[in-house]
């Protein structure tokens, strides 16, 4: 973990209700895909966690929908704006298990932590493929990104605007090594329930500090009790008790 | 140079700055950031006799100016506390801690204070009589004179060391239940604990938390704390530890004028995990300002 300022490079809308902010500043401390970040506001309380979508050195990507107080001022931020940012949180995806043929499926603001994650399973020479699930067309997002990243990318939406219409879960393709996941919690059982390989789940819960201090995040595992801010947000298929 | 030393009792802290329990786990995360031996002290999470999960969640909730949390006293048990927690504190703070101690019968509470006040490391006890999260039948130890008089005698008849009752504002007289703790041998006393509070999500209808109330601490409550140890200073002789919406150095010589003599920071740290260090560090240059030799000097100065 490490707190650092970081300083608005881009803020834009790039689907309903949904933000891309690039951030210029040390990206030192984020050490794996799937680890978020802890935003300081200005008029909050506390801090808002936010998954890691991109980081190269000295520029931090993330995506998210406004929902809430805290994002909608988040979306006003303008370049130039400095905010206070902990980094390099959370454990993160273990790519190592991730076989030849992993399969990346995100829903919604799930999406975000799998673009890094794609990255990095290319660059260990693995051929990842994508399901992407939304609502309706209007919500897609980072599609043409992970195309751009030379993986199959299947788009699901829940009306069948665009792609193919149901759920993640309805475009599972025929072979795959490994999965990896975030999402909602009701996509989260349906991806453990319709996959038949073992995989890794990203799950979110309200947070007081986000790095491991107050036990508010704690959630049961068949491994013990764990803290989704510091050993999870990533947990195994095998572990979790719905 | 000015003089940040303060004492309690027997025990010397450098400076009267204690992160509060539950907002600093065994210290091991803020350690990670900074050498925490700057600190006077710290007051780890609250100690069970058996392991608990606390409540289900969501157990946070965001206020303005402030949180509600109904973690629910989570803690490992006394024996992990001490056979695991402790020794690995002990690798990162090298100074005497405080030791929060809780309990859902007086059994209970005599049980775990006897077991971490025979630990070397441990300088006092600070015991939860007033957590509003966990209901026991009910009872919230502290919300009465006589039942928070009898966890006090039960405590000080086994402890190996100083016994600070740690008080509830959730009470009429809180200056009353001071002077029962007192009457009952308490060495000390440390205040407040969290408010009840709760908030409702407008868009499920529903209590934000999953226990529907929690307890709400954060800069909204420091008025309220530093009344309550005003209150409390003058009814009572023993020594106060003051805390609630503590961040700022400016706000522990408030806490020490109205009669505190250390100052606990909780949620400050959760939002800001530099908080406690940064108060240190500002302590000095602030005293400076407004003519502060010794910080012993100033302890209840706002009274008379
Ligand atoms: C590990 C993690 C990673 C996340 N990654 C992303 C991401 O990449 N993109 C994205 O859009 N969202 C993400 N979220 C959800 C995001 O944190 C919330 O949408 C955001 O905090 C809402 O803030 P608000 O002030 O707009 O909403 P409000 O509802 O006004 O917030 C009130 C309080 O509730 C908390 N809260 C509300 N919703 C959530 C939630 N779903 N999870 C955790 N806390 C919540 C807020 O942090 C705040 O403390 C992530 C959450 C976690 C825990
Ligand atoms: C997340 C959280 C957990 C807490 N856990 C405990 C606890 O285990 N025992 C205890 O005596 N007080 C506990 N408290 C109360 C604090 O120690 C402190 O009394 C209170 O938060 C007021 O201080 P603050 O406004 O600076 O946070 C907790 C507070 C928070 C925010
Ligand atoms: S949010 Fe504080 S421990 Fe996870």
């Amino acid at each position: 973990m490490q707190q650092s300022f970081f300083t608005v490079d881009e803020n834009k809308k790039i689907a309903k209700d949904v933000y891309k902010m690039m951030l210029l500043g040390d990206t030192s401390a984020i050490t794996a895909a799937g680890q978020f970040v802890n935003i300081k506001l200005d008029g909050a309380f506390l801090r808002r966690p936010i998954s890691v979508c991109d980081r190269t050195d000295g520029v931090l990507t993330i995506v998210y929908k406004v929902v809430g107080g805290g994002t909608e001022k988040m979306s006003a931020y303008e370049k130039g704006t400095r905010l206070d940012i902990l980094t390099g949180l959370g454990n993160g995806y273990d790519t190592s298990l991730s076989g030849d043929a992993p399969l990346l499926l995100g829903g919604g603001v799930g999406v975000p932590p799998l673009y890094l994650l794609c990255k990095e399973l290319i660059k260990e020479g693995k051929k990842p493929s994508v399901v992407l699930g939304f609502n309706t067309k209007d919500e897609v997002f980072y599609k043409e990104e992970f195309e751009a990243l030379g993986v199959s990318v299947t788009v699901t939406t829940v009306d069948g605007s665009q792609g193919v219409r149901g759920f993640v879960t309805n475009a599972l393709p025929e072979r795959y090594t490994y999965f990896y996941t975030c999402g909602p919690e009701p996509m989260l059982r349906a991806v453990c329930a319709a996959t038949t390989t073992e995989g890794q789940l990203s799950f979110e819960e309200r947070m007081g500090c986000g790095f491991g201090a107050c036990m508010g995040c704690s959630c049961k595992t068949l491994t013990g009790n764990k803290r989704i801010c510091k050993e999870g947000p990533v947990m195994k298929k095998g572990e979790i008790l719905w | 140079m000015v003089k940040t030393s303060v004492s309690l009792g027997n025990l010397v802290l450098d400076n009267p700055i204690i992160p509060a329990s539950g907002t600093f786990g065994y210290g091991y995360e803020f350690a990670e950031l900074y050498d925490i031996n700057c600190l006077g002290s710290f007051s780890f999470k609250g100690t069970t006799r058996e392991a608990r999960f606390g409540n289900p969640t969501p157990r946070i909730a965001e206020c303005t100016a402030g949180m509600i949390n109904s973690v629910g006293l989570q803690n490992p048990g006394v024996d992990k506390v001490i056979s695991e927690e402790l020794p690995k504190l002990k690798t990162c703070f090298s100074k005497p801690v405080i030791a929060n101690v809780c309990g859902f019968s007086p059994d209970e509470y005599a049980y775990v204070a006897e077991r971490l006040s025979e630990e070397e490391q441990v300088g006092l006890l600070e015991v939860n009589i007033s957590c509003p999260n966990v209901h026991a039948g009910g009872v919230n130890f502290g919300s009465s004179p006589e039942s928070a008089a009898e966890i006090t005698r039960r405590v000080k008849a086994v402890s190996k060391k100083p016994v600070y009752i740690k008080l509830s504002p959730n009470v009429t007289d809180i200056a009353e239940i001071a002077k029962a703790c007192e009457a009952a041998g308490a060495d000390g006393l440390t205040l407040i604990n969290t408010l009840l509070g709760m908030r409702i999500d407008l868009r499920r209808r529903k209590p934000v938390i999953a226990n529907k109330i929690g307890g709400f601490s954060g800069d909204a409550i420091f008025p309220v704390a530093l009344r309550a140890v005003y209150q409390v200073y003058e009814a009572v002789s023993i020594p106060l530890i003051g805390m609630g919406g503590v961040s700022s150095a400016e706000q522990v010589i408030e806490m020490m004028l109205a009669g505190a003599r250390a100052v606990e920071v909780g949620a400050a740290n959760l939002v800001n995990p530099y908080a406690s260090r940064d108060i240190v560090a500002a302590l000095p240059a602030v005293m400076e300002k407004y003519g502060i030799q010794n910080l012993e000097d100033i302890i209840g100065g706002a009274h008379g």
